[in-house]
């Protein structure tokens, strides 16, 4: 069964450098108890989508639907069902960590009994017992990010949202967050989440809705991505970067696309890959280019990206990521 | 694996008491933010003592009014309760920015009740420093005239003016959405609407134009009805020509109505619409 459908979503934000489609004709659909990735670099659309699934924002055009209930018209009977944890953990700085997550289940109307159990037993599943006692400024961003998300998941909502919930921490706490994630999926929630890094799809998701200019580009299984930018890749590194030219020349000759150079490796997409590569090695030894290494490889989403959008999402990814570094 | 079809906790009560629990709720999370923000205390207790020392004591012998406390403490208060209510512009501002406000926005709680336990933070900030400040100008002299009927007229007159204005100040922090620009906007636009009036001095010993404004001004009315309702006005002034100055109490209660009328709907529909960037 659909849980979440969305369909012809538009939204378009006015700048100073003129009209920006945020969202720009966006179908999604999310079966009952599956995860689903949106992938997309900065500035795709992935933040808007999520703000109009759980009732922040209103689209200029489509409509959306989180079981059954249209969150444009219905708001309030959608929020009753869903948990989100934005781009940014929003929590109050001012309250201990418990505070903050009894204030959410009291308004969620748990009532003041049930609020302060489930207050507690999310401190205790999340490990926050640090943060519980004590006013949340001060806290690192992981622990911020943690107790954002545990408010999520108060109600432990049919419906979850989380706008990536991994961007901007250390690569410990990510790991960290993708254990919790993944025990999450194990209940049957359902999960829409946004990410600009293709591994956290690849480790968390189902199902990967590839964005771009605020829509879908492709969309499937990571292995049904795999498959859509052909076989194999023949990836050959040379012990003189002089001889890039022409080994671009032999690759581009069996390749199935553009090979790419990055100073001493070349590389190509080919539909047969044993055999390209045979012939590649062949043509490269009668042109005695001398080689440091050879092979092939299965492509990674990265790759996927690149075909699809003609820019690679890790770039932007690391860049924001240095961004939010300098910033802090 | 337990599939979870139904969320597991179920919301409670009838939706008006859910109303009333998310308004205390979200005034409850301002009352902690009052303890354990230590500028807010210092500027809801030291401030206000500091006006009243200053001024009764430092001014007065300058300032040429007979009995100068008197006339004075209408106006301290006056211009304390009005910068008071501009924490909830700043704080509604600063939510916006913390994302926050993203967070309340997806729950299913009224979307009224932030600004309810807003602008009732700004209340309870504003009745400390009235009690603070009632209990200075008692020891520099400071009486009321009238009856304890009077007393509390004043004191209601200042508060519900200075709540309905919390109400206009979170409407332009939801707008502005930055903190510092309503403060200093506050700063630059309240600093001299509570000077240009009757709070600190006798509005006839004005020059003609600062005459004018200050008469029609309602920082001026404000001031005028807590002074009435006190027993603290002075006969020996002459007669105000302003209307609003003749009628001080009608002009502030109309006044209180007209802004809770328009701002808090416009607020709450304000509410229902922004988020974060
Ligand atoms: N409130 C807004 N006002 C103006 N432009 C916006 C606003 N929100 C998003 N945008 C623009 O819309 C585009 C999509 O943004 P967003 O949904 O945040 O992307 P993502 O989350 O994938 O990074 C971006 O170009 C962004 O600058
Ligand atoms: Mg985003």
């Amino acid at each position: 069964m659909t849980i979440i459908q969305a369909e012809g979503l538009t939204k378009t934000y006015k700048s100073k450098s003129g009209p920006v489609h945020a969202l720009a004709g966006l179908n999604l659909s999310v079966p009952q108890g599956t995860v689903k990735a949106l992938l997309g670099p900065n500035g795709a659309g992935k933040t808007t989508a999520v703000k109009v699934l759980t009732t922040l924002i209103k689209p200029d055009e489509g409509t959306a639907h989180i079981d059954g209930i249209d969150v444009v018209n219905n708001p309030k009977a959608a929020r009753r069902i869903i948990g989100a944890s934005g781009q940014y953990a929003a929590v109050d700085e001012n309250l201990t960590g418990f505070e903050n997550l009894e204030m959410v289940g009291r308004l969620y109307h748990l009532g003041a009994k049930t609020a302060r159990k489930r207050a507690q037993e999310l401190i205790d599943q999340f490990e926050l017992t640090e943060a519980g006692n004590r006013p949340v400024k001060g806290f690192s961003g992981g622990m911020r990010r943690r107790i954002d998300l545990a408010g999520a998941l108060v109600i432990n909502p049919k419906i979850l949202f989380l706008d990536e919930p991994t961007t901007g921490l250390d690569p410990r706490s990510r790991l960290a967050l993708w254990e919790i994630i993944s025990q999450l999926v194990n209940d049957g929630t359902t999960l829409l989440l946004t990410t600009q890094y293709l591994e956290e799809a690849d480790h968390l998701s189902d199902d990967i809705a590839v964005i771009d200019g605020g829509k879908v580009i492709a969309e499937g299984t990571s292995d049904e991505l795999k498959a859509q930018i052909g076989g194999h890749r023949v990836v050959v590194t040379l012990v003189d970067e002089a001889d890039a030219g022409a080994a671009r020349e032999i690759l581009a000759r069996h390749g199935d696309g553009t090979p790419t150079v990055s100073e001493r490796t070349v590389e190509v997409s080919v539909v047969d890959g044993p055999r390209a590569l045979q012939y590649v090695l062949s043509d490269l030894g009668q042109a005695n280019i001398q080689l440091h290494d050879a092979g092939m490889r299965r492509p990674t989403l990265d790759d996927v990206f690149l075909k699809l959008t003609g820019h690679r999402a890790e770039d932007e990814a690391s860049k924001n990521d240095a961004e939010m570094e300098k910033a802090q | 694996m337990t599939a979870v079809s139904q969320p597991a906790y179920e919301s409670v009560g009838s939706p008006l008491s859910q109303l009333f629990s998310d308004g205390w709720i979200a005034t409850r999370r301002n009352l902690i933010k009052i303890r354990r923000v230590p500028e807010i205390l210092v500027f809801t207790i030291l401030q206000p003592i500091m006006f009243v020392l200053l001024f009764s004591q430092v001014y007065a012998g300058a300032m040429n009014v007979p009995d100068y406390v008197n006339f004075l403490m209408a106006g301290i208060f006056a211009q304390t309760v009005i910068f008071g209510s501009t924490f909830s512009g700043a704080a509604m501002a600063q939510d916006l920015k913390d994302g926050i406000i993203d967070r309340f926005r997806t729950l299913p709680m009224s979307p009224a009740a932030v600004l309810i336990g807003r602008t009732n933070g700004d209340l309870v900030i504003n009745s400390i420093s009235m009690m603070i400040m009632m209990g200075t100008g008692w020891l520099v002299g400071w009486r009321v005239t009238t009856s304890v009927w009077g007393f509390l007229g004043g004191v209601a007159v200042l508060l519900l003016f200075s709540y309905s204005f919390s109400w206009v100040m979170a409407l332009l922090g939801m707008s502005v959405r930055s903190p510092e620009v309503i403060n200093n906007a506050s700063f630059m636009i309240l600093f001299p609407l509570t000077f240009i009036s009757n709070a600190f001095v006798p509005i006839h010993t004005l020059p003609e134009v600062l005459k004018n404004i200050a008469e029609w001004n309602p920082v001026s009315a404000l001031v005028e009805s807590a002074r009435q309702l006190f027993g603290n006005t002075n006969p020996d002034f002459p007669e105000p020509t302003a209307w609003t100055l003749q009628n001080p109490i009608i002009t502030v209660i109309l006044g209180i109505i007209v802004m809770l009328a328009i701002f808090v709907p416009l607020s709450v529909k304000k509410f229902k619409s922004i988020s974060s960037r």
